[in-house]
């Protein structure tokens, strides 16, 4: 296996390293340390400004700055982002279309111990309904740091979803391209197509695998940007292989699940089940345990993908 | 302050309460009481106070302004149409679904606002995201922000404040428009937000009194503001809901309601009857 890194690592790194290239500002909201712009914090001192634990006046003073022209990343929890600060990103970074970068980490269920209350769940369904909203959910350390590029380069409001929990580098080839709102085929297959996402996809590929013993054959694809969605290759894939599952770390309402049979009902309707939390909220406990109550595992992808086969 | 100047600042003034008046009527909704106890404070910035260029909104080094309170879009619209921003006569199509002008401003679509605010509570924070700015690139141009004062029950608003403190930022200077009222009555009766003064003291504010509707303690305050340094300004400007006409003045009714034709006429002669 591959090395573990956490994509809030990964985040941290890129802001550090991207600091030399780009004019930017950073903004913590007293979790600097554990967002990991702490990294950035170190080496650009005058570029960071702590805000203290107001996460909806850190989301509008980024949104003022951004006005001056200067991109600027405004970090949290994905609980307190997304959540708590959902009216100010929605009027003062959304609705300008404002060139704000939330850097969103320790999303769903793996935060772990902490349970429930900073276990965010849905934030990919609150931002997916905020107009022109870019959001991404990397899978991977090196997905991650080209996710935080990327969106230097998009001049308006992106939502990145990073993982409090170290995940194997899978990304990490030479030919390897970073497009927003394209997504990526990993494996692939013709029975059944599994849609993941963040640290999902991983999972999916080992799914794929384990149905391959079984002379299922699985194709697999990355989404890592949820909003614009690759429809084009999504429609492409329902056409293929008439059924899909779809993969992550969020409830089953409002995220990518939602999101790819949106776009599957309007254009090649086909069986679409899902892997994530189901309507509930997380819990405390170590990750293993936890991915295992809430069905994210490998073992859910394959069965689910059986079940979708069997509904073609 | 000069005679004239003073006489031109008053009829300015009343300019822009023809302005608020006319576009709330023509809406047939709107915030006339808010706009109206604003429109003195609004007009010495647009024309006194605030390096800009109608020419040319977008000026990087312009003064920036943030009506926090932005429900009362009808001051700013009418002091950015009079300073030459875009055409009065669009001041009739304010709220209608073919205008650039929205209820609430909105800086993508209309020339001179700098902030889309609407949502209380937001605009201040923006406002100290600007002034942050300036610092940082050592430019030295000026944010204000108006709030009113029902606004300031906002918890937002005190996030600011403590930001705005934090960081030194005496590039910045807010207008808390303490008129008194707000939707459901009195602000000491719905949740008092008082004494502003001592609690704004209190956060790290420079703080200034003032009659928010006597041009030269408004010219004193903001002089005085820019004198400050190493930390924010805060002026409260105690100022009438409705000012210039009299039977919307203090009056908590006309918060959220615009004037039929009848009264809108009354207004406008008592108004005029002023100059």
């Amino acid at each position: 296996m591959a090395e573990k890194i956490a994509t809030r690592e990964a985040y941290g790194n890129a802001l550090a390293e991207l600091g030399d290239k780009y004019d930017f500002v950073v903004l913590d909201a007293d979790l600097a340390a554990a967002t990991k712009t702490s990294i950035f914090k170190k080496k650009f001192p005058e570029r960071f400004f702590d805000c203290g634990i107001a996460e909806g006046n850190m989301i509008s003073v980024a949104a003022g700055i951004a006005t001056t022209g200067k991109p600027v990343f405004a970090s949290s929890f994905a609980m307190f982002a997304a959540g708590r600060a959902f009216e100010q990103i929605r009027n003062s970074v959304g609705y300008p279309h404002l060139n704000v970068k939330i850097g969103a980490t320790h999303a769903g269920i793996t935060v772990g111990e902490d349970g429930a209350t900073h276990q965010c769940l849905e934030d990919i369904g609150l931002m997916r309904t905020i107009p022109g909203m870019v959001i991404i959910n990397p899978a991977d350390a090196v997905e991650a740091k080209a996710a935080v590029e990327a969106a230097l380069n998009i001049n308006g409001p992106v939502y990145m979803r990073f993982g409090r929990m170290a995940v194997p580098v899978i990304n990490d080839t030479p030919d390897y391209k970073f497009e927003v709102g394209k997504g990526v085929n990993m494996v692939d297959g013709k029975d059944v197509t599994i849609v993941a996402t963040g640290i999902m996809v991983n999972m999916a590929i080992e799914a794929s695998k384990a149905l391959a013993e079984e002379g299922i054959s699985a194709r697999v694809i990355n989404i890592h940007t949820i909003k614009p969605l690759d429809k084009e290759l999504i429609v492409e894939a329902a056409k293929s292989t008439g059924a899909i599952v779809t993969a992550e770390e969020h409830n089953v309402i409002g995220g990518l699940g939602s999101a790819v049979s949106e776009a599957v009902c309007e254009a090649c309707p086909v069986p679409v089940l899902k892997v994530g939390t189901e309507d509930t909220f997380g819990r405390s406990g170590k990750v293993a345990p936890l991915l295992e109550m809430y069905g994210l595992t490998v073992a859910n992808i394959v069965a689910k993908a059986k079940a979708a086969i069997a509904l073609k | 302050m000069e005679q004239a100047k003073l006489n031109s600042l008053k009829k300015i003034a009343a300019n822009i309460r023809l302005s608020i008046l006319e576009g709330v009527h023509s809406a047939s909704s709107g915030h006339p009481g808010g706009s109206l106890s604003i429109a003195d404070i609004i007009t010495y910035l647009y024309f006194e106070e605030m390096n800009i260029d109608p020419k040319n909104p977008k000026m990087p080094d312009r003064d920036r302004l943030v009506l926090s309170k932005g429900h009362t879009a009808p001051a700013l619209y009418a002091a950015l149409a009079e300073k030459g921003y875009f055409d009065k006569a669009d001041i009739k199509t304010l709220r209608q679904a073919d205008s650039y002008l929205q209820g609430h401003p909105d800086m993508k679509g209309t020339p001179g606002v700098d902030m889309s605010t609407g949502s209380l509570g937001l605009g201040i924070s923006a406002a100290c995201g600007m002034a942050l700015a300036a610092k940082l690139d050592g430019k030295d141009y000026r944010t204000y922000a108006l709030l009113g004062d029902g606004e300031t029950q906002e918890g937002q608003v005190w996030e600011a404040a403590m930001f705005a403190a934090h960081y030194k930022l005496d590039n910045l200077c807010i207008v808390v428009d303490l008129n008194g009222l707000q939707i459901d009555g009195p602000i000491t009766e719905v949740m008092n937000p008082t004494p502003h003064d001592k609690k704004l003291e209190a956060f790290g504010f420079h703080v200034i009194v003032i009659d928010g509707h006597d041009f030269e303690q408004i010219e004193a305050a903001f002089a005085e503001a820019k004198t400050v340094k190493g930390k924010p300004t805060a002026i409260i400007a105690r100022t009438a809901k409705g000012k210039g006409v009299s039977f919307m003045e203090n009056q908590v009714g006309w918060h959220g309601s615009a004037p039929n034709a009848e009264q809108y006429a009354a207004a406008v002669a008592e108004i005029k009857a002023s100059l």
